[in-house]
């Protein structure tokens, strides 16, 4: 992992400094609401519906157990005992009074993590693949560029008044596990004739206009990466257009320009910039690969965990959806489930966090990641040691079987918590998850994925969801949208709205005749949900919606 | 023709613990809607909030907020204020868990 050089931990002590002295300047008056808004925006901190919350930044969804217990340990001291992992990477608490601030913030100093651009309209918190450096289908780790890109970004003088925000996401597979499509820009590792270099998508994104990225260039050399990517974010600075905020986005301006005509301008920013770019990037790239270098994976036999795995129902069961193929033999990559069924998706207790660290410790060369589907993986386990790390989970409510599940559901904070929020998303996200356990379908439906925003500025990623929930307020009534179809893999597509919303009472009902005619149109056991409807279309799942809910409503 | 004006209360953040205050009618904040001021008439509910924003050592955002009158006095109309009034529905926080232990 890499760790803060002098200069980094220099740059966020005087941030945190800087920020201290805002927010006395802020609690003694001398500075008004709208003079300190921008200031704590700049350093993560939102005033919700509720309280305050300050979100983190984790870099590429990694962390160490230390990280992950300086986590719970803020959790436990300045916020309600949990925290909340968001579909980008980030952990918000949900409690922090303005006041304690600034201690949170020299306590993930501490240990290097900050809260800086994680808000207001700069380059945020640049995700990756959660499987980085595990994967056994990766070209290369995402985690070294990842952290280049983080550290280019960071405090990039050119970039801290952009239109609007701006996400990069960055995956070492073929197998698209980052969202890079929904994404301003999503890069990709890729191999062209022996070397590693980078497809880099342009313009996706969810929000109130879905869009799915273009690719900009099919290969961009390591060489011309930084200079590429400051070209690209250049030219949307100037070219975005700020009169309309709902405008601002870079989908918007690849929309209104075309993929071809951006193309040309980046390439001629290109050739501005490149020069100055001297190669001290490649050789700060160096520095970074080396210390992403893979753990000393050990060689020993499996025996155990195939004995657990015959023997033991619940570990096969959990085995069997939890477990990821890594690259490494012998080796698994684990995924704790946030999400038992009935818990809020995406929180974890200080003591659960507490438990993950211990674990990643003992059994996982030290190794977090934290996904943007709201879970935790530790990506290398020994599987000799699987059977104690499930009994471990199993233990403190971590061991839920349910990854890639109707019950592992993406949900925004919603209503619950969020000052945009139109509806809330979490009870539904409950609700959903308890009755499939109660019905225990969800291992006979298979791979299907529910996602639900509580605005139509999609942080549930809905577009993308197998099945999309959107929560809207429908005349002082939280009602709520659904769409078919969407994909957020490297075949990403944007869902089908089905028709009309449905209370809050009557969604749950919806989401089950939506499976059940699922389970009828499907050929058979293998051909997933996506597949069904790939095959199928929207029609007998809005005959399903509609006109059976008639046919009940006539008896 | 205008619309009818509607009975309004000022509702704002507490400066440092975030959460939601109401304003009350001796000038005061009040985490309890109950003991909110309900202003019946447009211009005096304009005058409070000019007061409310007057007061940016205390409260962040302050801003009218629709309610019914009912037995117990005000209630929110809009269930963004219900939620504001009482807190999240995931867990037993916020202004439910804060105020039954007064």
């Amino acid at each position: 992992m890499y760790n803060y050089n002098e200069f980094d931990s220099a740059f966020i002590a005087e941030r945190n400094k800087q920020f201290r002295a805002q927010v006395a300047r802020r609690i003694d008056g001398s500075l008004t609401e709208d003079e300190f808004k921008p200031l704590r925006l700049m350093n993560g901190l939102y005033l919700q519906l509720h309280a305050y919350m300050l979100r983190v930044a984790i870099p590429y969804g990694t962390l160490d157990s230390a990280k992950m217990h300086k986590l719970a340990d803020i959790a436990e001291r300045w916020d309600k005992g949990y925290g909340h992992f968001t579909t980008r990477q980030n952990i918000q608490f949900n409690w922090p009074k303005l006041s304690d601030i600034p201690d949170m913030l020299d306590a993930l100093a501490e240990v290097e993590m900050h809260a800086i651009q994680t808000s207001g309209n700069t380059i945020r918190n640049v995700t990756a693949d959660h499987f980085a450096g595990a994967a056994a289908d990766e070209v290369a780790d995402p985690r070294p560029v990842a952290e280049l890109i983080r550290q280019w970004s960071t405090d990039h003088p050119e970039f801290q008044f952009l239109p609007r925000k701006f996400k990069i996401a960055v995956t070492g597979s073929e197998n698209d596990r980052a969202v890079i499509k929904a994404h301003d820009i999503g890069i990709q590792i890729v191999e062209q004739a022996g070397e590693i270099g980078y497809r880099i998508i342009v313009g996706g994104g969810l929000g109130r206009t879905p869009m799915i990225g273009k690719v900009l260039s099919d290969f961009v050399s390591q060489d011309d990466l930084l200079p590429y990517l400051e070209a690209v974010v250049s030219v949307w600075n100037l070219l975005g257009r700020r009169d309309n905020k709902y405008k601002a986005r870079i989908k918007i301006t690849v929309h209104e320009h075309g993929i071809d005509e951006i193309r040309a301008r980046v390439e001629e920013r290109f050739a501005i910039i490149r020069p100055s770019f001297g190669g001290v990037d490649l050789k700060l790239f160096a520095e970074i690969k080396e210390a992403f270098a893979p753990p000393a994976f050990r060689e020993a036999s499996v025996a155990e965990y195939e004995t657990a795995y015959k023997h033991d129902p619940i570990f096969r069961s959990w085995a069997d959806t939890n477990l990821a193929e890594h690259r490494a033999p012998g080796y698994a990559i684990a995924q704790i489930s946030l999400k038992a069924h009935g818990a809020t998706p995406g929180d974890a207790s200080s003591d659960q966090m507490r438990v993950i660290a211990n674990l990643a410790r003992k059994y996982g060369h030290d190794q977090i990641r934290i996904s943007h589907e709201q879970n935790v993986i530790l990506p290398h386990v020994h599987k000799s040691d699987l059977p104690v790390l499930h009994a471990m989970l199993k233990k403190h409510g971590l061991a839920t079987a349910n990854i890639g599940l109707i019950s592992d559901i993406i949900a925004c904070p919603g209503m619950d918590y969020c000052a945009l929020a139109t509806a809330r998303s979490i009870p539904i996200a409950q609700e959903i998850a308890t009755r499939f356990d109660e019905l225990k379908l969800e291992h006979e439906v298979g791979d299907l994925k529910i996602k639900i925003s509580g605005c139509i500025n999609a942080c549930g990623h809905h577009h993308v969801g197998h099945i999309g929930i959107l929560g809207l307020d429908r005349a002082g009534v939280e009602n709520y949208q659904i769409t078919l179809g969407g994909d957020a893999t490297e075949n990403a597509r944007v869902g089908d709205r089905t028709g009309p919303g449905f209370s809050a009472d009557e969604i749950l009902p919806a989401i089950e005749r939506i499976v059940y005619a699922y389970l009828d149109l499907r050929h058979d056991k293998d051909e997933t949900f996506a597949q069904t409807y790939a095959r199928v279309g929207l029609d007998p799942f809005k005959v399903a919606l509609y006109e059976q809910d008639k046919a009940y409503a006539a008896e | 023709m205008p619309r009818e004006f509607t009975p309004k209360v000022v509702t704002a953040s507490a400066l440092i613990e975030g959460d939601v205050v109401y304003m009350t009618s001796d000038d005061t904040w009040t985490r309890l809607l109950s003991e909110a001021d309900v202003l019946t008439e447009e211009d005096y509910a304009n005058l409070r909030l000019l007061q409310a924003e007057g007061q940016p050592e205390l409260v962040v955002g302050p801003y009218l907020a629709d309610v019914a009158i009912g037995a117990d006095g005000p209630e929110p109309t809009h269930f963004r204020e219900d939620f504001r009034r009482t807190g999240p529905s995931n867990y037993y926080h916020g202004k439910q868990a804060e105020l039954s232990n007064v």
